[in-house]
């Protein structure tokens, strides 16, 4: 009856492959995160509910997701923009500027905060010319998150600009339609269920970051501290099922954002299947 | 005589023309991208190279040379040896045994595969602190047998396992689904063996998806700091990584040997860039 669960396949190490991905998941993955469910569980629903919803962590959740989404929002506007100066157009430097979008995925996060709050600090290179606080203020959180938010979207947008025929915008010019009328109608809905993934993808990385948050955001409890400090603070002081409760609200968004994600991706490769 | 007309160069440009934007725009789209990456990227690379040498080439040098900035540097590497073999092992087992069979539950394999991306690096290292902590589910059994997971090195690991897991399985998956498996069928019937397929036939094809997967994962595991910081317990000269011991210096207001440490990793990262473009150069000229 073996056939009922897998197609029937002359290549060898099925059992091989998949026994030793299930066993490497199971024990890497499933079992640790399971653990915040059943730690979560051996609370008792006051106690979890007064713990989540506690003035100090109310906060950083608005810090964490305003933050986010402000960031993500930077980067969708941009990231098709530099997407769009990528694709299009021709101007020396263009390779090396290409491979530099990526810095954000290579380097370390303690690196870029530390780099980031030098500059943005009321005596740092840009800090200086600024009328406003950036470093240690929500501002400087958004910052970070943009800069690790960076290449999401342009890697999203990119191949579909480069995939895209010419000529349906020259049909639209010859149709009459002007620059911003082919803009607007033609090219924006061929990008955006790309930029929109870029979106969510950027936005999920900026919930859960912390490395470069931490150095410029200064910390300051509900004015400036995020939601993954705030785990981390509870931590330290030994209150792991404080750190656990607010884990878990975190790990149900962040499990909602991914079945987004795969859902649009699913979407996506459905509506351009014909490419 | 009726043929084939070709439209007039003129009219051809024309359209062209009208779909494109005039000069001025694409100028300044152009400009507003460029400030855009110089005060977000630029800017900051700079900066880190530029604090790092502040102080002088001797300040850079002793900082980069201390004993705890040593032993920094190996615990790092050491990390790297023990987590990027296992997570490319781990990549290809996983991208064969989706890509090669169909069997039910594949996709949420694959979601399941994804997971890691998808937390928070802090969660990451708090699981592992509620599995081998003291107090943790198997903080006993640990305790009895005198080993320590949490607050020492293998914490460390572990944790950068769980982080660093999707980036071969993620890089592998679409290349092998493109690629389909007529090759190894036809290798199969020829008459060799399985392992001789996968290393003669499979291998070859997926090496530059393998080394680009390896290269990312690289970064990261060098880079990782949330979940680390948890599981580390920062103890100097024992269980510190590089990015924690930036962090240490940065606290200690340090800065220019803070960036002396972040500079060597800021090196890497460039290195990974150039080594990501090679490849992905590469991988485009072989189709």
């Amino acid at each position: 009856m073996k056939s009922r669960f897998k197609k029937h396949s002359i290549l060898p190490g099925f059992g091989l492959s998949l026994g030793f991905t299930m066993l490497y998941l199971s024990l890497l993955v499933l079992l640790p995160l399971s653990m915040i469910f059943v730690n979560t569980a051996s609370m008792s629903w006051s106690d979890f509910w007064s713990t989540v919803t506690e003035p100090r962590v109310v906060a950083s959740y608005k810090l964490s997701f305003g933050a986010a989404f402000v960031a993500a929002s930077i980067n969708m506007v941009f990231g098709v923009l530099i997407a769009w100066v990528l694709v299009r157009y021709s101007f020396p430097g263009k390779r090396l500027i290409d491979g530099l979008v990526d810095l954000p995925f290579a380097l370390p996060t303690a690196v870029a905060g530390i780099a980031l709050t030098t500059l943005y600090a009321k005596t740092g290179w840009v800090g200086q010319f600024l009328s406003f606080k950036v470093a240690f203020t929500p501002l400087g959180v958004t910052v970070a998150l943009t800069f690790i938010g960076l290449p999401f979207v342009v890697r999203m947008v990119q191949p579909v600009l480069q995939n895209f025929d010419k000529e349906t915008e020259e049909a639209s010019a010859i149709l009459g339609a002007n620059r911003r009328q082919t803009f607007i109608r033609v090219i924006i809905p061929e990008i955006l269920p790309a930029a929109l993934t870029g979106f969510s993808l950027a936005f999920a990385r900026a919930l859960g970051e912390y490395g470069s948050v931490v150095f410029i955001a200064g910390n300051m409890p509900m004015k400036t501290e995020i939601t993954p400090l705030l785990i981390m603070t509870k931590l330290e002081q030994y209150d792991y099922a404080g750190a656990t409760a607010i884990a878990a609200v975190m790990l149900i968004i962040s499990f909602i954002m991914l079945l987004f994600i795969n859902g649009m991706q699913w979407w996506m490769n459905r509506k351009f299947a014909h490419y | 005589m009726a043929g084939h007309v070709p439209l007039s160069y003129g009219s051809r440009k024309t359209v062209k023309k009208a779909a494109e934007e005039p000069l001025f725009i694409r100028v300044f789209l152009t400009v507003v991208a460029f400030i855009f990456l110089f005060l977000f990227l630029v800017l900051p690379l700079a900066a880190i190279f530029i604090k790092a040498f502040e102080q002088g080439i001797h300040v850079y040098l002793a900082a980069i040379t201390e004993p705890d900035a040593l032993a920094a540097i190996k615990l790092t590497l050491l990390v790297v040896l023990l987590t990027v073999p296992v997570n490319a092992l781990f990549g290809i087992a996983a991208a064969w045994a989706i890509t090669k069979f169909d069997f039910k539950g594949k996709s949420l394999l694959t979601t399941i595969i994804d997971l890691p991306f998808a937390v928070s690096p802090v969660i990451a290292g708090l699981v592992f602190v509620l599995l081998f902590s003291t107090h943790g589910l198997f903080g006993d059994l640990l305790f009895a047998n005198d080993i320590k997971i949490i607050f020492a090195i293998p914490g460390i690991v572990i944790a950068t396992l769980f982080v660093t897991l999707p980036f071969v399985a993620r890089e592998l998956i679409p290349l092998m689904q493109s690629q389909g498996s007529s090759e190894e069928e036809a290798s199969l019937t020829l008459g060799a063996g399985g392992w001789k397929t996968f290393w003669l036939v499979t291998l070859p094809n997926i090496k530059w998806g393998l080394l680009y997967g390896i290269i990312l994962c690289n970064a990261r595991t060098v880079g990782e700091f949330g979940a680390v910081s948890v599981v580390s317990g920062h103890i100097r000269g024992l269980t510190n990584t590089m990015p924690l011991h930036i962090e240490i210096l940065y606290n200690e207001y340090q800065f220019s040997a803070a960036f002396a440490v972040a500079s060597l990793m800021s090196i890497l990262a460039i290195v990974t860039l150039i080594f990501k473009n090679m490849i992905e150069w590469k991988a485009n000229q072989h189709g």
